[in-house]
């Protein structure tokens, strides 16, 4: 091979950069409606609110094609959403990059959503109610006292969200295709390998999916345990 | 501290409003009036008798369901007319029993936390002030994990009072405190509240406490305050057996300590008693005199020897049956109340205006200081 001198030949760092680069975008697309979200279902009472939570909770239970399919269907160019976006931006979103971004974010919104929720759940009232009793303001108790306190558990979900776009396929596959050089991902790549018998290629990007994942657990492992300062 | 002119007049609660708990009790509290100086007002009961809900809903934490809650001119609660002033602009000090410190802020920072408002300098020189009247110097970089209890408590207090607010709120303050540091801070704190010079409402279950560090006294029953009043009138002249069986000391007076060593004399008008000075700060002054009523023993004729320290003349003013139980007032140069059996009374054939003796053994006789 002529690439054996290099670690990855330049395909490969392209497919790993490409889906590195995407898990990164689709997470910080999420994190600030994601940390709101958690924010008002943990501390907020409102009307919906367990409509709302089933909701986000579906692409964690459904199975992920079918996540996909709808999302095929809402943002293809006559979907609601793709007709919208094509007639303002005059871009398409299914089979392209956005496709896949959007994929990522909607399969691991629902697990920075729930970690985080807990995580605000866990930092204790009564510390809020004194800030309150201080003069501050609900924005200043949410960045001052709530989030700073629940950070480890803010980071590990954002830490999952990251691993869960990282292996994300079968939403993946529906909306954005396997487009070589366009929305391939790792995750497709490897599944395209092995149907085409390049059984080796596909082990070699498997032994990557997995340093990428165990670095992702390894880290958030090590936030949650690490005790508060 | 406050030593500039404080930017709010004194003044005083008065509140009158129910907040029901789903399936629980129900908190009721009616015509509450604080005084409108700078003495602390304590809220006494046993636990679960609405002592901090009542607190809660002074600071704004909880909304009760129906009534008012004024302070001075301010309305910060009306259910009629949909008003409810959030916590934020009540300007209120609360200290939760807890202590309730940000664990991830520096003492420094959790005493500044509500100075936001303050030009930086200004907030500064306070938190420097506030820390250096608290004693608080060195643990300015410590997080709170890192304080000892009364340290934590003292951290508290410093952040509810840089605000300068015009009300402090304090429950149960030494509740989390082992017992040597409650009873050395115990003085402390009320040397504070004296300086601090800010109305302040105290909620405690405990007697003790509430003597040593009370001006006023509310005794809370079942979710309602049932009596209000000068801490030593209460206690001696509860206005019905709930609030007896509450206090539960029946005899408090103030006196004077005129000697205090081993044995401590204590000047109660013209009667002089003697204690145990055990519990005793050396340069205590000013006591509260507790007697409970069965540690009160009478005789007839002439003063035999006895062991009892205490052996006081006294003429009996009434005589109340409780089943079993005779309570007696006797006027001994100030009111003290005994308690016998039926039996032990027919004895002695105590009769109203009857001239006896009444003996208390010296540790029986306990003392509470009222200035550090």
């Amino acid at each position: 091979m002529e690439d054996e001198k290099c670690f990855m030949s330049s395909e490969e760092w392209q497919i790993v950069s490409f889906t590195v680069g995407m898990a990164v975008l689709s997470t910080a697309l999420i994190l600030p409606a994601g940390v709101a979200l958690a924010w008002s279902l943990a501390r907020l009472r409102w009307r919906g609110k367990a409509l709302v939570e089933t909701f986000v909770a579906l692409p964690l239970v459904l199975p992920p094609v079918v996540t996909g399919l709808v999302l095929l269907r809402l943002c293809g160019r006559r979907g609601p959403v793709g007709h919208w976006f094509y007639s303002k931006f005059n871009l398409d979103i299914v089979f392209t990059w956005r496709a896949v971004a959007l994929a990522l974010a909607v399969m691991s919104f629902p697990l920075l959503v729930r970690t985080v929720r807990t995580a605000i759940e866990e930092v204790n009232p009564a510390l809020e109610q004194i800030a309150r009793t201080l003069g501050a303001g609900e924005w200043r108790v949410a960045f001052t006292i709530t989030l700073p306190l629940a950070k480890r558990g803010l980071l590990a979900g954002v830490l999952l969200a990251f691993a869960r776009a990282l292996g994300e396929f079968g939403a993946t596959i529906m909306v954005a295709g396997n487009i070589p050089g366009a929305t391939t991902t790792l995750s497709t790549d490897i599944y395209q390998l092995v149907q085409l018998g390049e059984d080796s290629h596909a082990w070699r990007l498997a032994a990557i999916s997995l340093a990428l994942a165990f670095a992702a657990v390894w880290a958030s492992g090590c936030l949650m345990r690490r005790p508060h300062t | 501290m406050f030593d500039e002119a404080s930017p709010h007049m004194i003044e005083g609660i008065s509140a009158d409003f129910v907040r029901r708990f789903a399936g629980g009790p129900e908190i009721r509290v009616e015509a509450l009036q604080t005084p409108a100086d700078a003495g602390v007002t304590v809220v006494f009961g046993a636990s679960g008798a609405g002592k901090s809900t009542v607190l809660r809903c002074l600071a704004g934490l909880e909304r009760p369901d129906e009534g008012t809650i004024r302070f001075g001119q301010e309305t910060w609660f009306d259910s009629g007319r949909s008003v409810f002033v959030p916590p934020r602009k009540r300007r209120v000090g609360f200290v939760p029993q807890d202590y309730s410190l940000f664990p991830h802020m520096s003492v420094e920072r959790n005493i500044g936390y509500g100075l936001i408002e303050l030009p930086a300098m200004e907030r500064r020189s306070r938190i420097r002030e506030t820390i250096l009247w608290l004693g608080l110097e060195g643990l300015e970089r410590r997080l709170p994990l890192e304080l000892s209890g009364g340290q934590q408590q003292r951290v508290a207090l410093a952040r509810a009072v840089a605000r300068r607010p015009c009300m402090l709120l304090l429950d149960e303050p030494l509740a989390s405190l082992d017992t040597p540091t409650r009873v050395r801070l115990r003085g402390e704190l009320r040397r504070l509240l004296r300086q601090l010079a800010i109305p302040t409402l105290l909620v405690t279950h405990d007697r003790t406490e509430a003597l040593a560090l009370g001006d006023d006294l509310v005794v809370m029953d079942e979710g309602k305050n049932v009596q209000h009043g000068l801490v030593h009138e209460v206690f001696s002249r509860p206005v019905s057996l709930a609030v007896a069986g509450i206090v539960a000391v029946e005899t408090v007076q103030p006196g004077v300590v005129v000697e205090n060593g081993e044995l401590v004399t204590v000047a109660v008008g013209d009667r002089k008693l003697t204690a145990l000075g055990n519990e005793l700060p050396a340069g205590a002054r000013e006591v509260y005199v507790c007697i409970r009523a069965e540690d009160v023993i009478l005789m007839k004729g002439e003063a035999t020897q006895n062991s009892a320290r205490n052996c006081l003349p006294a003429v009996v003013h009434g005589l109340t049956r409780e089943g079993p139980i005779v309570r007696i007032d006797l006027d001994c140069g100030f009111p003290l109340r005994a308690m016998l059996t039926n039996q032990a009374c027919e004895e002695l054939e105590l009769q109203i205006n009857q001239s006896v003796l009444a003996l208390v053994k010296a540790p029986q006789v306990h003392l509470i200081p009222r200035s550090a």
